[in-house]
């Protein structure tokens, strides 16, 4: 399967091509180009994805894991040196078919919404890099190969949402989110040292020792969880989520795909990636990272409820989904997907069928922004008359991520919770609960996009520029993509994804647990039932009520329980304060003063040996002599 | 005598012939073809590049001719390195006073690189010397080519004065060791050499033959004045090839022949690399004549290699050769900008007269620029990565101080390396130089070096390879 190398090299190609291209080049020409590529690099995947799975399976009942490409790219010692190459195995696999199909939908989509946007080919050229460096991510041979794709993604990511680079709040979106996960990725570095020097090898399958001395030692553990910092930057796990809401300031296309299928599930495909070692080194690790899931989940959930701005209440149900995932991989206690291995393939089934429906949601999101122009949900309401194609797709990916059936989010929504209740009824619950959230907010949102009241749109929306006009449905180029995602939506649920994926490699078939699903069912259509009682209305009674009882609670939900305060906090008064300042004070005063004083002792020797070079070569000849003599005499005494 | 043991030396082999028929083609090219002599030399030097491809140990005469692998590597990059001295030779030979005699400069340098390769693969003091001499005369005579321009007769003067002088005093060296082993024979020295004082004065006089070739402090003192006074291609060879050569002839002797006495010359080069970097450092300092300032940088750079060939084992002379191929390019790359300006203006060379060049040539400044990070040390460029290995190499041999000592002295030259960017980038000027097109030679050549500036730290397949031929 050489060709594999095709899907990096093709978006590198494109990326360079358009960068260096930029303006001279035509914007249609630089879409086609981007897409064409990316058509090209979906269609390898899914070839990929056809023969790696039809290959069948080796002896053992597991698929094998192949490496068309793997070269020696920095050694260290006979042991340990990094390598660059392409791995194949059924997770990698499976997200370069999630990948590609979601970032060729962005590619087409964009063409629809970027249309007439200064820098269209700028934008495309950085899809391009985001898309090889997401790609690096998943098919990378070793952890250290994963950590360079893992910066590409983040430096592209920083130049995605800071697109519009002349809005203030783009900029700085931009910088927090560069840094937030900048910061988180240096516990995976120092994660990424401590594995490699104490397991000999960057690879997957460490080496702690000739008996695995150091296997029972916490040094696996600890590298094990300083990585999953990194994850749960790149993740927006709590406390690290404070990047995310604000990363919307980038285009929705974006949104879609940073924020839906790649950027934040680079966290959970690196726990999954690592997976046999959490189990066999750090399970007590795993459970924290059940616990930290959990908590995201639930917070962002509840932050989800209040939000205005349709695209940060997507962002907020982003993180909470993201949540499950890492509650599902961290409630696995065993690689048996029959005695509590179930998490990893639940997880992974559903960072699948989420990409998908997610995309679909922020995609949809992009088509109501394009027609009313603002993001907030004053703007809209009862939209579903001029809208009907994006009323459609986005109810689709309301319910599949509500759980209901026979929408994809059902089965996947489903596996994470009969997982959860294997590892403990509580965990069970909970999450149950916050799958009861989620559907009210997202219906919350449905309501308040579609129906209720419409805003008096004789007052002019933007001045001067959008004189008012009704909205209207968005062009081909956009609906497509919503049209294909919600296809998918439908039908992923049914695939088989069991067969493909599971912990310990072996074909395991999902049986659904008539009693968890039931539960799930029930709960998700009070929970709708309630967010039509409260929102469906053209008048909100109810809502009000409960916004002026609770007020505290709404407000500080609203503010998003002040995190970003929190952080600044910590950052501006302790960091700053009582770190920075006496550095600074100890640069300026002691270091430059050092560096000083050498160029000034430096500028005066250099003054008292001008005489040597003084032309004359009798001179020469004598400081010749000198010098040899003066070496004999040197080694003679 | 087994004289088809001649045949196994391709490279100096094929190097005569194309000196040979480069010598027919100067003598019987009627005049209007002679414009394709350019085109010609530097086919033909492609293609001996090609005849020398294939890496391998050769022994011939009994031992007088011994070529390893390692040197059959360095002498393809000398001739890659030649190439594009070449290529940048093109609009100066143009001129109007140079381009009768173009024939000239290239087989001069062509006999002087067919000393070098002498040099590198000699087995005995004889040889060694024959090839040390070739590499030298015909290069006086390249210096003072510009003979009715300027500083080059008094640079060439300078040249020859100093290289007979030492040339005398290694000739010394090498009758003592005749005195004093009975042998002149790379392979029977080593076993007769106990240290005494007479041994000791043949090192120290063998040493600064070649100290002179490489310009250390104190044998360096013609450097500047040469540079300065010769043209610039051929101070551009001057400080790349020749060095590049003396440097390797330099590590093979001392470990090979002297390796006995490796406790004297060690201590030797200890300070001679110390001196040398860092009296080098502080001439650079205050230099505005960019090709003198060059001559002081290459001493420094030459301080470095010494490093390499401090460390005394496969894994220095991996790094040597591997700092002689990154600094070839980024040298070439240096003298090339300066060149190509140098021509174009007709002679400005001073820092201030590169003051604002960024707004006219911007692509120059960036060479320029990338060349200069190279040659201070600065990440991702190559210069870092062959800084590095020297660097490790001392470093593992157990030479902390002088390694740091060197570490401090990159910090001053990074100062002097800046003051050249900062010139053409910050420093307002009213009338920079003006915009123009260099030559496609020129434009080949610069690629090349950016090209080699840009991707040899990166592949680390290079520094490897190096180093598994070198252990051989």
């Amino acid at each position: 399967m050489e060709y594999t190398i095709l899907i990096l090299i093709l978006p590198f190609l494109s990326f360079l091509i358009l960068g260096l291209a930029d303006m001279r080049m035509k914007n249609g020409l630089a879409g086609a180009i981007g897409t064409a590529s990316l058509a090209g690099v979906t269609l390898l995947s899914y070839l990929t994805a056809f023969q790696y799975f039809m290959r069948g399976r080796t002896a053992e009942g597991v698929f094998p894991t192949l490496m068309p490409y793997n070269f020696e790219w920095l050694p260290f010692t006979t042991q340990l040196h990094i390598d660059m190459g392409i791995m194949l195995d059924p997770i990698s696999v499976m997200m370069l078919v999630v990948i590609s199909t979601v970032s060729l939908m962005v590619h087409i989509y964009s063409f629809g919404y970027m249309k007439g946007e200064k820098g269209f080919q700028r934008y495309y050229a950085f899809l391009s890099l985001f898309t090889m460096s997401m790609l690096g991510i998943v098919v990378a041979t070793n952890i250290f190969q994963m950590y360079v794709f893992w910066e590409l993604v983040g430096v592209s990511s920083y130049l995605l949402i800071g697109f519009y680079y002349t809005k203030k709040e783009a900029i700085a979106a931009s910088k927090k989110a560069f840094i937030v996960t900048r910061f988180a990725d240096l516990g995976f570095l120092i994660g990424i040292l401590i594995y490699g020097y104490y397991g000999q090898t960057f690879g997957f399958t460490p080496n702690f020792g000739p008996h695995g001395e150091l296997a029972s030692n916490t040094l696996p553990a600890l590298a094990l969880g300083l990585m999953f910092i990194g994850g749960a930057g790149k993740s927006a796990m709590f406390p690290l989520h404070i990047w995310l809401p604000d990363a919307m300031e980038g285009p929705t296309p974006v949104s879609a795909l940073i924020h839906a299928a790649t950027m934040v599930v680079a966290g959970v495909y690196l726990v999954a990636r690592m997976f046999p070692l959490f189990i066999g080194y750090a399970p007590e690790v795993l459970h924290w990272i059940a616990y930290i899931g959990a908590f995201t989940a639930f917070y962002a959930a509840s932050v989800a409820c209040v939000q205005s701005d349709i695209k940060r209440v997507l962002a907020f149900s982003t993180i909470s989904q993201i949540g499950f995932m890492m509650v599902a991989l961290g409630v696995c206690t065993s690689t048996d997907p029959h005695e509590g291995g179930l998490g990893y393939m639940a997880s992974l089934f559903h960072l699948f069928t989420h990409a998908m429906f997610k995309a679909l949601l922020f995609l949809g999101a992009g088509c109501i922004i394009h027609a009313v122009h603002s993001n907030e949900m004053s703007a809209m309401g009862g939209l579903r008359k001029y809208m009907p194609v994006t009323h459609w797709t986005f109810l689709i990916a309301c319910l599949a991520i509500s759980g209901i059936c026979p929408f994809s989010g059902f089965f996947s929504k489903d596996e994470i919770l009969t997982a959860c209740f294997r590892f403990s009824p509580a965990m069970g619950w909970i999450m149950t609960g916050i799958a009861a959230i989620t559907a009210f907010y997202m219906f919350r949102l449905y309501y308040g996009i579609f129906w209720g009241a419409e805003p008096d749109r004789q007052l002019p929306a933007n001045e001067g520029t959008h004189t008012a006009h009704t909205p209207h449905e968005a062009p081909l180029s956009m609906t497509f993509p919503l049209l294909f995602l919600a296809a998918v939506t439908c039908v992923a649920g049914f695939m088989p994804f069991g067969h493909l994926i599971s912990s310990d490699g072996q074909s395991y078939t999902i049986q659904l647990d008539k009693q968890v699903a039931i539960t799930s069912i029930l709960i998700a259509i009070v929970s709708i039932a309630l967010a039509t009682w409260i929102y469906a209305g053209k008048k909100q009674p109810v809502a009000d009520r409960l916004a002026r009882t609770f007020q505290r609670m709404h407000t500080a939900a609203y503010h998003r329980f002040y995190m970003d305060e929190v952080w600044l906090f910590v950052t501006k008064k302790i960091i700053f304060r009582c770190i920075s300042t006496p550095i600074a004070w100890w640069d300026r005063h002691v270091i430059d003063q050092f560096f000083n004083f050498t160029a000034w002792s430096t500028h005066a020797a250099s003054d008292e040996i001008r005489d040597m070079q003084s032309g004359n070569v009798q001179q020469y000849s004598i400081w010749f002599l000198a010098g040899a003599l003066l070496l004999t005499l040197l080694l003679l005494v | 005598m087994d004289l088809i043991a001649i045949l196994h030396m391709h490279a100096e082999l094929s190097l005569t012939a194309v000196f040979i028929l480069m010598f027919l083609l100067d003598l019987f090219l009627p005049t209007p073809q002679r414009h394709r002599l350019r085109p010609m030399a530097c086919i033909l030097l492609a293609l001996q590049l090609l005849a020398n491809l294939w890496p391998e140990e050769v022994i011939a005469f009994g031992g007088m001719y011994h070529s390893t692998p390692i040197a059959s590597v360095l002498k393809s990059v000398l001739t890659v390195g030649t190439l594009l001295v070449f290529l940048q030779a093109d609009t100066w030979l143009q001129r109007e006073d140079t381009r009768y005699k173009q024939g000239e400069f290239y087989l001069l340098t062509l006999s002087t690189l067919l000393g070098m390769f002498f040099m590198i693969s000699a087995g005995h003091f004889l040889l060694f010397f024959l090839g040390l001499e070739l590499a030298t005369v015909p290069m006086a005579c390249l210096v003072t080519f510009d003979k009715y321009k300027g500083h080059s007769a008094e640079a060439g003067a300078k040249f020859i004065l100093s290289a007979l002088f030492s040339s005398g005093i290694f000739l010394y060296g090498i009758s003592m060791i005749y005195g004093t082993t009975g042998t002149l024979y790379f392979d029977d020295i080593p076993s007769r050499l106990v240290g005494t004082p007479l041994q000791i004065l043949a090192l120290v006089f063998f040493f600064s033959g070649l100290a002179f070739k490489l310009s250390l402090v104190p044998f360096h003192l013609w450097t500047a004045d040469t540079y300065q006074g010769a043209p610039t291609t051929v101070s551009a060879y001057l400080s790349v090839i020749s060095k590049g050569a003396a440097a390797f002839a330099l590590m093979a002797v001392l470990t090979k022949v002297f390796g006995p006495m490796a406790g004297q010359w060690s201590q030797m080069l200890c300070l001679v690399i110390v001196t040398t970097i860092t009296i080098a450092n502080l001439f650079a300092i205050r230099q505005n004549n960019l090709k003198r300032f060059m001559a002081f940088s290459s001493i420094s750079q030459a301080g470095y290699i010494l490093l390499a060939v401090l460390a005394g084992t496969p894994q220095g002379m991996a790094s040597l050769v591997y700092y002689i191929i990154v600094y070839i390019a980024a040298n070439l790359a240096v003298f090339g900008v300066i060149n190509a300006i140098e021509q174009h203006t007709h002679g400005q060379i001073e820092r201030e007269d590169y003051n604002g060049l960024y707004r006219t040539n911007p692509k120059l400044t960036m060479v320029m620029t990338l060349a200069l990070f190279s040659l201070a040390g600065i990440p991702p460029f190559a210069g870092f990565f062959s800084k590095f290995f020297v660097f490790m190499a001392a470093f593992h041999s157990g030479y902390y101080l002088i390694v740091f000592i060197a570490l401090v002295n990159t910090i001053i030259s990074l100062y002097y390396y800046l003051l050249i960017v900062k010139a053409m980038f910050i420093q307002p000027n009213e009338q920079p130089i003006g915009h123009f097109r260099t030559t496609v030679p020129m434009r080949i050549s610069l690629l090349v070096c950016v090209a080699g500036i840009l991707v040899l730290g990166i592949l680390s397949g290079v520094y490897q390879l190096l180093n598994d031929m070198s252990l051989l």
